[in-house]
């Protein structure tokens, strides 16, 4: 009787703990300071350069993600070929790589010491220091929450829609563009979404891979982390925007997309 | 200005690290906040000291001074120049710093690498430099060296920094990756890094003044085996570990 009873009291509690240790701190940045002085630290060429090269980098990213992503997850999810399940671990690998092994790991791969070291130095590629190299460590460390929501929705979707496409004459190509895309579009935002915050928040194998120089490779969580020991007050205030920009896509997909948008096809999949 | 939310996080997260287990044994547990070119040395002097089980948090020492005077409070704080502890003892969070140490910058190339023979390349073009990031000593110290180049040199040098970096690990780690072609590092830093990495001297009159100073931290738990910690630097089993891992007795002394 009191064990049917602590139960319930047991669920409550233990959520009330998590969103609590969940939000404090994200609260506490907005809290530290006060508004006017989060607003006029980041009045410095330094902290918008930051910003503004975040955006960029995440964008282009973004972009690379989802053009090169989504018949990739297309094709994970409607064939089963040897491999397939290799394929799909190795597509998440990303995932659980921590991120200064990552950026160890790109420099082993495509510094200028690397495997393709070589081969990129006489394609007159530099990704070291360069606002290039960011994005290539953003897209290693983001693909992984694309590809895997985009597979989801692609596996979810209703198979007699897809034959009925098929059964009408449509190349795959077009049962693809024509089809399948727009029909998993909530999800494959939502999947673009959780890729888009990730990259946001990228620091470590964008410090070790790329380097941190303003207005080069310096993003924003690197211009915080900078900032830390120099000016508290600006790195909250360079915090508090990545929280909001964070808060906000993640909040703009829920709307946009229904509830179900992210946890349902996650669950799903 | 107070900032108890962040403090008492950034506390939290330390203790955590801790995680005082009774089992350890009686010996106190000395939590010394350390500049990164100090790591061997440290280490080395840590595992022979006696008093106490010496546990370190290494980071660029400008890293680590913030994080006191957001309300962290390791036992011991030693940085790689002396701006910082007298900082933050004017600021009443330590005590009284120390100068236990001395060191030399020098330029650093990767070890097999023929495009840097000295001060005069690290200007040319297409020279890729990863230098310390502005307020990590390793940092000032380069822009010491530089600022007091010909003003046209000088620019010349600046121009070339690709990565700016958070310690001397990262720049340890740019260059042994071939990343970048020179940098500015500790001779100390050279020596650690077993062969990776080339020194190549300072003219004398470029050299920078690199003092070390060491401070136990006001209302540390461990205070008294701070201060035997800081004793053995001075003279004893630390001073040996420093000299061993390259380290000059601190100007003066």
């Amino acid at each position: 009787m009191t064990a049917r009873r602590l139960f319930p009291i047991a669920l409550v509690a233990s959520l009330g703990v998590a969103l609590l240790f969940l939000t404090l701190p994200l609260l506490a940045i907005f809290l530290e300071s006060s508004p006017a002085e989060l607003l006029a630290s980041l009045d410095e060429p330094g902290a918008l350069d930051a910003l503004g090269l975040s955006l960029k980098t995440t964008g282009v990213a973004l972009a690379v993600i989802v053009a090169l992503g989504t018949p990739a997850a297309w094709l994970l999810a409607t064939r089963r070929f040897r491999g397939h399940a290799l394929a799909v671990t190795l597509v998440e690998l990303p995932l659980v790589v921590p991120p200064a092994v990552a950026g160890i790991g790109l420099l082993a791969a495509v510094g200028p010491q690397g495997l393709l070291g070589p081969a990129l130095e006489e394609a007159g590629l530099e990704l070291v220091f360069q606002t290039t190299g960011v994005v290539v460590a953003l897209i290693f460390v983001a693909s992984p929450f694309y590809v895997r929501q985009a597979q989801a929705t692609f596996a979810a979707l209703d198979p007699e829609l897809l034959a009925a496409s098929r059964t009408l004459g449509a190349s795959e190509a077009r049962t693809f563009a024509r089809v399948a895309v727009p029909n998993a579009l909530p999800g494959l935002v939502a999947g673009g979404a959780l890729a888009w915050g990730r990259a946001l928040g990228e620091f470590g194998a964008t410090l070790v891979f790329a380097g941190s120089l303003r207005g080069v490779t310096q993003t924003a969580p690197l211009a915080i982390y900078e900032r830390f020991s120099s000016d508290f007050t600006a790195a909250l205030a360079l915090s508090a925007v990545l929280v909001a920009a964070s808060g906000a896509i993640l909040l703009g997909v829920k709307l946009a997309m229904g509830p179900g948008a992210l946890g349902g096809a996650g669950a799903r999949g | 200005m107070k900032r108890p939310l962040v403090a008492a996080a950034l506390a939290a997260l330390v203790a955590g690290c801790g995680g005082d287990d009774p089992r350890a044994g009686d010996r106190p547990r000395l939590t010394v906040s350390a500049a990164t070119s100090l790591t061997t040395a440290f280490e080395s002097y840590g595992s022979r000291f006696a008093p106490a089980t010496a546990r370190f948090n290494f980071a660029g020492s400008d890293e680590l001074a913030a994080q006191i005077r957001q309300g962290v409070k390791p036992d011991l704080y030693a940085a790689a120049n002396t701006k910082l502890p007298d900082q933050l003892f004017e600021e009443g969070l330590v005590e009284e710093p120390v100068r236990f140490a001395g060191n030399r910058l020098v330029i650093a190339v990767p070890a097999g690498a023929q495009k840097i023979s000295g001060l005069a390349d690290l200007g040319r073009d297409g020279v890729q430099l990863a230098i310390g990031a502005e307020g990590v000593p390793v940092g000032d110290y380069a822009r010491e060296v530089v600022g007091r180049l010909p003003p046209a040199r000088g620019r010349a040098v600046l121009a070339n920094v690709r990565s700016e970096e958070p310690d001397v690990g990262g720049v340890v780690g740019k260059l042994t990756q071939g990343a970048a072609d020179a940098g500015f590092l500790y001779v100390t830093d050279v020596k650690a890094a077993e062969g990776q990495v080339k020194a190549i001297e300072l003219p004398r009159d470029l050299q920078p003044s690199v003092e070390y100073g060491v401070a136990v931290v006001k209302g540390a738990e461990e205070a008294p085996a701070a201060r035997e910690f800081v004793e053995g630097l001075l003279d004893g089993v630390g001073r040996e570990a420093m000299r061993d891992a390259g380290f000059e007795p601190p100007p003066g002394r």
